[in-house]
């Protein structure tokens, strides 16, 4: 049983939390994830590690509040206990591949975080493209700096760095410096669809981490497949990193969408219970 | 309260005594145990049928050699707590075992009694006993454990080769730690097999009097992952490690359209509703989808469990696709009889050859080859040929394949050194269970393939003697060196 040690709003529905889990720590590395459970009622929820301290034996993971359980996550509090289970997946391949652009979106840049630190540390050039909605929506900026050479940032609304999103500042740094030999994206399937299709024209090696449905995480339900190169893989056990190219991302989005109508009873659910408490709250005040 | 002994000639003409169970139509409408176990009376009458054969052949047929004359015996003394002690003495899970065990295959199959008339219900008066003591107020008696050894041994997997592994080293005096990677202990007990045929409390139970003898169970660690083998070793300090992480891989059948949403396996679609229980859903926080038209292909006893449990979360049509016939069905006749009273559609000598989806990506239905037998195959069973031209379309919500599963990689491939066979399984010494790597045993369905619960704790109980000897045998070499 693993325990929050503290929890920081960093953006707008992102919520940074540091969880005692000394066995995840000392064996995770980047590119991995674990699995989270609240309670006796809760589902199991896959969430990528931003960021470890082996010898504090604590993890870093950095959620949006997009559901009821990574909104009812939102409610705990320092000292509450939460169940842990990892490091699950592949690590990421590092190597010293010369030019590495690591493009994140939104959510996507927690991730991303420990596999530039790995590929900056190996040796390679690291350019981070990181993308949001807004300025306040491009988290983790300071660490990401740290573990870049070069920043470029793109949102929607033009707040901060470049208006528009991370594929047209993709295509602006291949045209300015020439190919990078690896490029890594992480963040909305679409994002990495886009991405995947931009490389593909220009035969840039390109992983992506995906982010699907998954109940166990050790390759027993098969809840996460997803089709590679034509062939069935379990994105808990075989990834969660791909070949970009091999990816049908059009097959994961429509299978990323399967509980859309159970998750929103269960979001409408969870706001009209916590809207009650809020209100109780205010009367007794 | 002694009882009279009934002449042996007369006890033949006692019948079997039936098991009472819900009726069918009210089953299917909730998730309660179907069997409800006998009553004293019906204990008792059906311990006065076994004849106390000098040779008795049950113990042969039994995986785990229980004493079950011995313990029958007790019964029609009305002695049901000396019965349950005999049957601990060689399983520590009656009240499981009594339920899920293919009696007809193993210890009835053999009975004296069951020459001239019905065998004996030995599963039925297993599970009585269990049941008996598990309604008695107060504390659950244990055997007594002897001195401690000294020696830490890890069991890899809290299922049926576990937990039987962990009991018998416990009972041997060694510190045993389960490492379990679901966060429920029981393993295929608790996320595979349904509420209605084994209900969790019962498995917490039974899991609870493990604990009771010294067992330490940490849920949520991953062998492969969160420690590896080696490390359990070199970091965790154990003397020998067990594997029993079974067959958790699921199989498909490699035919069109598989990813459609709405085709899940077996494994899936049980976790969802038995772990994580989402017939409860919004209660619980995981849903499953179900619609009207709902198929499972294969007919083991996987499959049955996932026929019966799409009834009960109200699916109108459920139908089996089973590409033999009902004779070649590998699940236990009891199972096949209780799901063909709870109105499933079985198909057999069908076979699934596309699926169909709509743009949405949804399943909607399936193209369904009609097969024949041909000549017997590898497995002496009758092979399965496609009649040419002979295919039919069904219209589906859900498609659910129950068609097995392999070994589970994450241990085998994250150990260096340990032998495997072509499928994937563990090689072991057939004497002491021991791996390729020395004071690494395994057993269980990652050693045979998917098999059965009891097979399951009859490797889990023979690994504890390979690793109890093993343990003896380094102790004292290290002790003359």
């Amino acid at each position: 049983m693993g325990m929050i040690v503290s929890i920081e709003e960093i953006a707008p529905a992102f919520k940074r939390y540091v969880v005692e889990s000394p066995e995840v720590a000392r064996k995770h590395e980047a590119g991995q994830f674990v699995i989270v459970l609240m309670g006796e009622h809760a589902e199991r929820i896959p969430l990528t590690i931003a960021d470890t301290d082996p010898e504090a034996g604590t993890i870093t993971l950095v959620v949006q509040e997009v559901g009821k359980s990574t909104m009812e996550m939102g409610t705990m509090k320092a000292g509450d206990p939460i169940q842990v289970v990892g490091p699950l997946g592949k690590a990421t391949h590092i190597e010293n591949f010369g030019t590495c652009v690591c493009i994140g979106g939104g959510a996507g840049i927690a991730p991303m975080l420990p596999i530039a630190r790995a590929l900056k540390d190996a040796g390679n050039k690291v350019v981070s493209i990181l993308g949001g909605r807004n300025e306040e929506l491009i988290i983790l900026r300071p660490e990401m700096i740290e573990a870049s050479h070069e920043m470029i940032y793109t949102t929607d609304d033009g707040s901060f760095g470049k208006k528009g999103v991370v594929t047209d500042a993709l295509k602006e740094y291949i045209e300015e410096h020439g190919k990078p030999d690896l490029v890594i994206a992480i963040g909305p399937a679409i994002m990495m669809k886009f991405v995947a299709l931009m490389t593909k024209d220009y035969e840039i090696p390109t992983v992506v981490s995906l982010n699907t449905i998954m109940i166990d995480g050790t390759g027993m339900c098969g809840g996460c497949r997803v089709a590679v190169g034509g062939d069935s893989k379990f994105v808990c056990v075989d990834g969660p990193e791909f070949d970009a190219h091999e990816v049908d991302f059009d097959l994961m989005m429509k299978r990323q969408r399967i509980y859309l109508e159970e998750e929103e009873i269960a979001r409408k659910r969870f706001l009209e219970q916590h809207a009650c408490r809020a209100t109780d709250g205010v009367e007794v005040s | 309260m002694a009882r009279e002994k009934i002449e042996k000639k007369e006890r033949m003409k006692i019948p079997r005594q039936p098991m009472p169970a819900q009726e069918p139509m009210d089953r299917i409408k909730n998730f309660n145990e179907v069997a409800l176990g006998f009553t004293e009376e019906l204990a008792l009458a059906e311990a006065d049928r076994c004849l106390e054969c000098k040779k008795p052949k049950c113990v042969d047929g039994c995986p785990v050699g229980i004493d079950i004359p011995g313990f029958i015996v007790a019964i029609q003394q009305a002695d049901f707590e000396g019965a349950l002690a005999i049957i601990k003495k060689d399983n520590t899970l009656p009240a499981i075992c009594g339920r899920v065990c293919p009696q007809e295959d193993q210890c009835e199959i053999v009975c004296v009694t069951g020459k001239k008339a019905e065998p004996v219900a030995i599963g039925r008066l297993e599970r009585y006993v269990a049941d008996w003591e598990m309604a008695q107020e107060g504390e659950v008696k244990m055997p007594e454990l002897p001195p401690a050894s000294g020696f830490k041994v890890a069991v890899v997997g809290s299922g049926p080769a576990g937990l039987a592994c962990a009991a018998d080293l416990a009972l041997r005096g060694h510190k045993v730690t389960i490492y379990e990677a679901l966060h429920k202990p029981g393993g295929v007990l608790v996320y595979g097999i349904p509420e209605f045929r084994l209900p969790k409390k019962i498995v917490q139970e039974e899991i609870g009097n493990l604990e009771k003898l010294g067992v330490e169970i940490r849920c949520n660690f991953v062998i492969g992952k969160t420690a590896s083998v080696e490390e359990l070793f070199s970091e965790y300090g154990f003397d020998a490690v067990f594997l029993g992480t079974g067959a958790g891989l699921p199989y498909f059948m490699g035919i069109p359209g598989e990813n459609y949403i709405g085709v899940l396996s077996a494994n899936e679609f049980l976790t969802r509703v038995n772990l994580m229980k989402a017939f409860a859903f919004p209660d619980f926080d995981t849903p499953v989808r179900l619609g009207d038209n709902v198929a499972v292909v294969g007919s083991g006893n996987v499959a049955m469990d996932c026929l019966r449990t799409a009834k009960r979360l109200g699916a109108k049509n459920v139908i089996c696709l089973y590409r033999r016939t009902r004779d070649e069905s590998p699940a236990r006749l009891e199972e096949l009889e209780h799901a063909e009273e709870e109105d499933i559609d079985f198909r057999w000598l069908a076979s699934p050859v596309e699926i169909y989806g709509n743009e949405e990506g949804l399943v909607t239905g399936a193209r369904v080859q009609v097969m024949e037998l041909g000549e017997p195959d590898d497995s002496g069973r009758r092979r399965p040929v496609p009649i040419e031209g002979d295919q039919y379309d069904i219209e589906l919500d859900q498609l659910i394949m129950g068609i097995g599963q392999g070994p589970n990689p994450l241990v085998t491939k994250s150990t260096k050194g340990l032998e495997l066979n072509r499928w994937g399984n563990i090689v072991v010494d057939e004497e002491t269970m021991m791996t390729s790597i020395d004071g690494v045993f395994a057993g269980g369905d990652i050693v045979t393939g998917a098999a059965t619960v009891i097979l399951a704790m009859g490797a889990g109980k023979k690994a504890s003697e390979g690793i109890d000897a093993y343990l003896r045998g380094t102790a004292e070499a290290s002790k003359t060196a």
